[in-house]
C-alpha cells in the first residue's frame, strides 16, 4: 500500500501546487479583455472553419473590434444572421453579402469520360497528380479522389457518380474544398446562379469531347443565343459572368454535349419550346447578319 | 568557471540540440522558413529552457528523497507545463510587448521535445544546479544558432524552389539542406572535452 501511495501522493501534491498557481495567476494577472470581443465571437458559430481568413473565430472577433473598417460579412457558415448579430454588438452596419455556395466545375461522371489508367493508389487527389496530371483522359477534371471530402467539416461533399458533388443545403462556402482540390476545379458561385458551365478543360473541341462526353467544346451555341452577353468563350471554354447571367437557362438547353447545367429544371415543353425560340432568334441573327452583309 | 564555460561552449557546437542530438526538429523545420520568426522561436526556447531548468532540478531533488526517479517525466511535462502557462499569464499582465513578441511560440514549444530533454540530461549528467542552468541556457542558444544559420540559408536559397529538381521541390531539399548543417557541425567534434 504505502509503495504505491507515495508517488500518488507525491504527483497529485505536485499537481495542485502547480493548479493553485495557476489559478493564483489568473487572478492576479487578469487583463481585462475587451467585452465586445467575448460578445461577438459568441455571436460566430464557432465552427474554426477559417472561411473568413482569419486563424479562427477567436481571431476574427478579435479583429473585427480592433479594425473598424473591416467586413462583418466574411463568415459565411453564420450567414446575414450572424452579421446583423456583430453589427448590434459593434453598433455598425451589417452591409450585404451574397450568400455563396461551392460548386464544382466538372461533369466528368464515369459514363461520360475516359480514363487512361485504373489507378490503384493512395485515395488522394494530390497524390494522384504528384504522379500523372490525371488517371482521367482529360488532365483538367475532377479525379473523384475525395480531398474535398475530407476538407469539408460540415459533410457537404462528397463523391458521386466518380466525381465530386455539393449537397448545396449543408455547404456554407467556407471555401475548405476550394483549396484543397489540387484540380482548381472548385469555385465559389452565388447561390442564386443556377447555370453554370461544369467543364474546366482548355483542350481543343475535339480533344476534349474524345476525352469526356460532358466536354464543352467551346462552340460558341451559347454565346449567340445569350441575350444577356453573359457569356464568352476563351481557350476553348465557355465562361459565365455571374454578374450578368439572368439564370433563364437557354444556354443550356442549347448546349450540344450538356457541358452546361441548369439547376433550375425546366420542364421538358417548355425547354422543347424555349429552344424552338432560340433557334428561331438565331436563324433571325443569321439572316439580319446576311441582308446586313447584301 | 572554467568548467561552465566547457559545459556551455560543447552544447552550443558539439553537442548540439538540433544537429547532433536531433532535438525540437519540428519546430526547427517549421519556422525557419523566415529569419524573424526564427529568432522569436529561438529566444522562446532559450527563456523557457532556463526557467524549466531552474524548476526541474530541485523537483528532481524532491523525488529523489522518495526514491521515485522514475516519475521523472511525467512529473517534469506537468511542471513544465503549468510554469509556461504561469509565465505567458505574467508576460500578459507586465510585459505584453514580449508576450506578443513571442506569441503562440510560447505555449507551443510547452511540450516540445528539447526542452523535456534538456532538463532531463542535465540531471542524468549529475551537474549542480548552476552547472545545469547553464547547460539549459546553452542548448537554449544552440537551438537559436542553428535556427538562425538555418533561415539565413533557406531564405537566401531555398524560399523559391527554381532550379530545384521537382523530386526534391519542398520539404525534400529542406531536409537535405539540413542534414548537410549538421555534417558541418561534426567538425566541432572533440573541440572541447
Amino acid at each position: 500500500m504505502n509503495g504505491i501511495m507515495t508517488p500518488v501522493l507525491l504527483v497529485a501534491v505536485i499537481g495542485l501546487i502547480c493548479a493553485a498557481l495557476l489559478v493564483f495567476a489568473s487572478k492576479v494577472f487578469h487583463v481585462a479583455v475587451d467585452e465586445r470581443v467575448t460578445q461577438v465571437r459568441e455571436a460566430l458559430p464557432g465552427a474554426n472553419c477559417g472561411g473568413c481568413g482569419f486563424a479562427g473565430c477567436d481571431a476574427y472577433a478579435a479583429a473585427l473590434v480592433e479594425d473598424e473598417d473591416l467586413p462583418l460579412t466574411k463568415c459565411s457558415p453564420g450567414g446575414a444572421g450572424t452579421a446583423s448579430a456583430i453589427a448590434e454588438i459593434l453598433g455598425r452596419a451589417a452591409g450585404d453579402a451574397e450568400p455563396e455556395v461551392a460548386q464544382v466545375m466538372c461533369n466528368g461522371v464515369c459514363d461520360a469520360r475516359r480514363t487512361v489508367l485504373d489507378w490503384q493508389g493512395m485515395s488522394s487527389c494530390k497524390g494522384a497528380k504528384g504522379w500523372f496530371s490525371s488517371p482521367n483522359a482529360c488532365m483538367y477534371g475532377c479525379m473523384g479522389l475525395g480531398d474535398c471530402a475530407d476538407a469539408c467539416q460540415f459533410d457537404a461533399i462528397g463523391i458521386v457518380d466518380g466525381i465530386a458533388k455539393v449537397n448545396r443545403e449543408n455547404c456554407v462556402a467556407c471555401g475548405a474544398c476550394v483549396g484543397a482540390c489540387p484540380q482548381k476545379i472548385i469555385k465559389l458561385v452565388p447561390v442564386k446562379a443556377q447555370v453554370h458551365v461544369l467543364c474546366s478543360s482548355t483542350d481543343k473541341g475535339a480533344v476534349a469531347k474524345k476525352n469526356c462526353d460532358n466536354a464543352c467544346i467551346g462552340c460558341t451555341k451559347c454565346t449567340t443565343v445569350c441575350n444577356f452577353g453573359a457569356i464568352t468563350v476563351e481557350d476553348n471554354l465557355a465562361r459565365i459572368d455571374v454578374a450578368k447571367c439572368k439564370s433563364c437557362g437557354l444556354c443550356a438547353v442549347v448546349c450540344p454535349t450538356g457541358a452546361i447545367n441548369s439547376f433550375k429544371k425546366l420542364p421538358p415543353k417548355a425547354a422543347a419550346e424555349k429552344a424552338a425560340a432560340a433557334k428561331k432568334a438565331a436563324a433571325a441573327k443569321a439572316k439580319e447578319k446576311a441582308e446586313a452583309k447584301a | 568557471m572554467v568548467n561552465l564555460i566547457v559545459i556551455f561552449m560543447a552544447i552550443v557546437l558539439v553537442n548540439n540540440f538540433v544537429l547532433s542530438q536531433f532535438l525540437g526538429i519540428c519546430s526547427f523545420l517549421g519556422v525557419s522558413n523566415k529569419m524573424s520568426s526564427s529568432v522569436g522561436m529561438g529566444g522562446a526556447v532559450v527563456f523557457v529552457m532556463v526557467i524549466a531548468e531552474l524548476v526541474t532540478w530541485p523537483v528532481m531533488q524532491i523525488l529523489n528523497r522518495f526514491d521515485l526517479a522514475y516519475l521523472q517525466t511525467v512529473v517534469f511535462i506537468l511542471v513544465i507545463a503549468a510554469l509556461v502557462q504561469f509565465v505567458e499569464m505574467f508576460m500578459k499582465r507586465y510585459l505584453p510587448a514580449l508576450q506578443k513578441a513571442l506569441g503562440i511560440f510560447l505555449p507551443l514549444i510547452t511540450t516540445n521535445c528539447a526542452i523535456l530533454g534538456a532538463t532531463i540530461n542535465a540531471i542524468s549528467y549529475g551537474y549542480s544546479y548552476l552547472q545545469s542552468v547553464v547547460y539549459a541556457f546553452g542548448a537554449g542558444v544552440g537551438y537559436m544558432v542553428a535556427m538562425v544559420l538555418f533561415a539565413g540559408i533557406r531564405e537566401e536559397k531555398l524560399n523559391n524552389m527554381d532550379g530545384i529538381p521537382a523530386p526534391f521541390q519542398g520539404v525534400g531539399i529542406i531536409l537535405v539542406a539540413a542534414s548537410i548543417m549538421a555534417l558541418s557541425f561534426m567538425g566541432f567534434t572533440g573541440m572541447f572535452q
